[in-house]
């Protein structure tokens, strides 16, 4: 991370008073004991306390923080519920953390025109949780949506298993509350749909907190299908159950997931949770939706691509608990391959056809640096996540690790996919960014954010390469 | 002038001296605006078509007819539906894919699947400096970086001149079935609407056609799905008559054809579907279509009627699509916005000579 400011945290008293006078007592932390709490994100090897970190409880509130921090110059880094992977989330020593966590209320539902609107700490399942009753739901689901709030969902454009037939946060935003560095509090979109003049929605979503302050957000939801089933298949061999994702996909069926193990996670989940899943080089889950007669269709197409590539294990669910128990394996893959050694998560894109390869390739760099590798991921769409396992108190493992992470996104970048998929680029992949972008294509990036943030105090040193980054930030 | 690379068009508009006016085939004159015409039809071409995958890419002066087909030949489409405007507009050109990435153009399936710029992928485009620029990529999920895709979207060529498109496809269905409710009044309509909408039987166009007091809903997907949601729908619907099974056309309702022959302004309003049957009684329209299930209303006006002052303070936007209208072609925005966006074309087009003021 770049030097903080000392000018910054020597004015910190000062900062403080000035926070004190817009906000109640308990709503700004500035004692070191406590702003340690927001010490580090999801990403855990980095740390740092912030200068003070302050919880508004609603627009205005924060409207406030942000002219007082404008008229300062202090940097200000939003943060939701702190899970992001990718450092989006790391404070700097003279930075203000604005957590948006109190602001969890809903404060609109509206069936007949299928939205919901919320303050946008609200977390995830719990928007599903306020209108499941009803029948719907908030379709992007990524796997920490017990925790992770809407503010962070919108910011990182997160996915979920079920992307591939619902998209991502950005096809499922209408709308949103916004406050500007400089305080300005602007409305986008609404509950109607598309945007009257350029798409500012669409590229807020996804700018990882540097543009502004997301208070409120109006989001689509979808009634519930009648029902969902999924098919658990064994190749033993990868490629085979690459074209086995292709296939289906040509087949003209739209599975609503496609999530892909190899047999580091395989082995490392049985041991843990005991899903009963097979010993096999490739496993595929496929889970497809609507009525029984329906999902039966579907699933016998399905099955029988699947069976003209001889898998090893064939095993469509015939109630809820085997449903479950499919599903099991692949909810616990990150925990069980945290049980084995700490580990880091990729999360790069690459074209579907490109997979039996990059799999390989995988498997050649862990030998080459003596890390094991498990991947687990969904295939339908080539988003990977290759779990790297590393010792976080051996000296040297996590460099290794992050050099081999490195490489792997590397490769990603060169068979025509992404750095990252659904994550976010923090400061995780920051510097990597010059391998998928040109100068151009980062001045023009930085440009959009120059229009919203002209002081640059908005989580600045993320996204960007630092050195590219340096003029902006130090003008 | 017709660049027939993208590096002849970066030459093109780092040596412009003023405002060019681009187009792809010419068929959506929307907005008004004056230049050296900047044709990009030469600039053709798909360049990566990977059915497994359920991607492509394409030039942007790419015929959308010439996609269309490549896609057919593998059984999958373009699920947004773009709207052909030749006939609503008597344009007679050939549409681009760049001509409906910049415009956002989609069809019903629109309330189903998403916008145009759900399914962008990637652009290469070069800025108003001349400087060739690209974002996002050919994979579908990507969040490296700004999404700029998303703001090149809609933006009608003004923050920059797109060279290339890459967009997720879907693949075609097996079979579609639409059935019809009759004599509706429009809020009665709106409601039956939303009543399909929110069922889990997957409605992919739901519109409404007062002048022939006509709902309809359509289904797509494998036959004993579609034949099986069919009978539960009409099921849901019976509170709101007996549903007929119709052949109704929806590239006539994709493309407005009950207003192309006919004379006025024709505005593209949209709004939440639950204001729209309210805001179309004091709207003064000569006729209205709805289509997404009430969220679109197209309205035919007697040229020059000021439909803004009309819709008030209805939350959403009105754009002139056809006409003389009243005041600007796009919806003015408060302040706050209005300043982003002017400094948005200010840093991708600082000479301001790209389609200038086609979206005032
Ligand atoms: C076990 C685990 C599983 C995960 N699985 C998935 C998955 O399946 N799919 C997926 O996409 N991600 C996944 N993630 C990553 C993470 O959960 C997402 O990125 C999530 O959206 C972060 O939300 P958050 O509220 O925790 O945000 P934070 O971590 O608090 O912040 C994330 C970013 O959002 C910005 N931000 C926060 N609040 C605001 C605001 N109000 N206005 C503007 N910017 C703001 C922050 O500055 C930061 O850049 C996973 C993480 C973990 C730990």
């Amino acid at each position: 991370m770049p030097v903080p400011d000392a000018a910054v945290i020597a004015r910190k008293d000062r900062l403080v008073a000035r926070l004190r006078e817009v906000l109640p007592m308990d709503a700004v932390i500035s004692d070191i004991s406590e702003t340690r709490a927001y010490e580090c994100d999801g990403l855990t090897a980095y740390r740092c306390p912030p200068l003070c970190a302050v919880l508004p409880a609603n627009t205005a509130e924060v409207a406030a923080i942000l002219k007082i921090c404008h008229e300062l110059n202090v940097p200000v880094v939003p943060r939701g519920s702190g899970t992001s992977l990718a450092g989006g989330a790391l404070p700097t020593a003279d930075s203000v953390i604005i957590g948006v966590a109190k602001m969890n209320g809903v404060i609109e539902t509206n069936y007949d025109d299928r939205y919901i609107r919320v303050q946008t700490g609200r977390t995830n399942l719990s928007v599903t949780g306020a209108v499941e009753t009803n029948g719907f739901f908030y379709a992007p689901d990524p796997s920490s949506q017990l925790a992770c709030a809407i503010a962070g969902n919108i910011a990182m454009n997160s996915g979920g298993a079920h992307c591939l037939k619902y998209g991502v946060t950005t096809n499922n935003l209408l709308g949103v509350t916004m406050v500007m560095m400089d305080g300005t509090i602007i409305e986008i979109g609404g509950a109607h749909l598309d945007a009257g003049g350029l798409d500012l929605l669409g590229v807020i979503c996804g700018s990882e907190g540097q543009l502004g302050v997301v208070t409120e957000a109006t989001l689509r939801i979808l009634h519930k299908p009648e029902g969902a089933r999924p098919v658990l298949m064994g190749y033993d061999n990868s490629e085979v159950a690459g074209q086995v994702v292709t296939d289906i996909i040509k087949a003209g069926v739209l599975p609503v997931a496609i999530e892909f193990m190899d047999r580091p996670c395989i082995e490392a989940t049985e041991k843990f949770a005991q899903a009963g899943y097979p010993m096999c080089e490739a496993l595929l889950i496929v889970e497809v939706e609507g009525s029984d007669a329906e999902i039966d269709a579907q699933l016998a197409l399905i099955m029988e691509i699947a069976r003209k590539h001889n898998p090893v294990e064939l095993r469509e669910a015939k109630s809820a608990d085997e449903a479950a128990r499919i599903w099991l394996g692949r909810k616990s893959a990150f925990g069980a391959m945290g049980q084995i050694n700490d580990y880091m998560c990729l999360d790069g894109t690459i074209p579907v056809s490109a997979l039996p390869f990059v799999l390989k390739r995988i498997g050649e760099m862990s030998k080459e640096f003596g890390l094991d590798v498990g991947n687990v991921f969904h295939a339908g769409d080539g988003n990977m996540h290759p779990l790297i396992l590393f010792d976080a108190n051996k000296e040297g493992d996590l460099e290794l690790c992050e050099a081999m992470g490195a490489e792997i996104l590397k490769l990603c970048v060169e068979v025509g996919g992404c750095l990252t998929g659904e994550h976010g680029v923090g400061i995780e992949k920051r510097d990597l960014m010059h391998v998928q972008f040109a100068t151009a294509d980062l001045e023009a990036q930085m440009a959009v954010k120059d229009v919203f943030d002209p002081k640059w105090l908005l989580n600045p040193a993320k996204v960007f390469p630092l050195d590219s980054s340096s003029p902006r930030r130090a003008a | 002038m017709t660049p027939k690379t993208e590096t002849d068009l970066a030459q093109m508009i780092t040596d412009a001296s003023g405002p060019l006016r681009i187009t792809g085939g010419g068929t959506r004159p929307i907005g008004r605006v004056i230049g050296t015409p900047l044709d990009l039809s030469a600039l053709s071409g798909v360049t990566l078509y990977e059915p497994g995958a359920l991607t492509l890419v394409a030039q942007a002066g790419t015929p959308v007819a010439e996609i269309e087909t490549l896609l057919a030949a593998e059984n999958q489409r373009l699920a947004f539906e773009p709207m052909d405007h030749r006939a609503l507009l008597g344009t007679t050109g050939t549409p681009t894919i760049g001509g409906i990435v910049a415009a956002n153009v989609s069809g019903p399936r629109r309330i189903s699947v998403g916008a145009a710029r759900d399914f962008m992928l990637g652009v290469r485009f070069v800025d108003g400096s001349g400087t060739v620029i690209k974002n996002g990529g050919r994979v579908m999920k990507n969040v490296t970086g700004y999404d700029l895709v998303k703001l090149m979207s809609g933006s009608y060529g003004t923050l920059g001149v797109l060279t290339e498109v890459s967009l997720k496809v879907l693949p075609a269905v097996e079979t579609s079935l639409t059935l019809t409710l009759k004599n509706l009044d429009d809020s009665t309509a709106i409601k039956a609407m939303s009543a399909a909408l929110c069922s889990p039987f997957e409605v992919t166009g739901v519109a409404h056609t007062p002048s022939t007091a006509t709902t309809h809903f359509r289904l797509e997907g494998f036959a004993v799905s579609v034949a099986y949601r069919a009978d539960e729908l009409s099921k849901k619907l019976a509170p709101f008559g007996r549903t007929t099974e119709a052949q109704t056309d929806w590239a006539a309702i994709r493309d407005v054809h009950a207003f192309a022959k006919q004379e006025g302004d024709v505005w593209r309003i949209s709004v939440k579907p639950s204001d729209a049957a309210a805001l179309v009684a004091k709207l003064g329209a000569v006729s209205v279509q709805y289509d997404w299930g009430g969220g679109l209303i197209w309205a035919l006006c007697p040229e020059g009627h000021d439909l803004r002052a009309a819709m008030g303070h209805t939350a959403g936007h009105a754009t002139l699509i056809r006409g003389k209208g009243c005041g600007p072609t796009f919806h003015p925005e408060p302040a706050p916005i209005a300043a982003i966006t002017a400094g948005l074309r200010a840093k991708f087009d600082p000479r301001n000579i790209l389609n200038p003021g086609i979206m005032s």
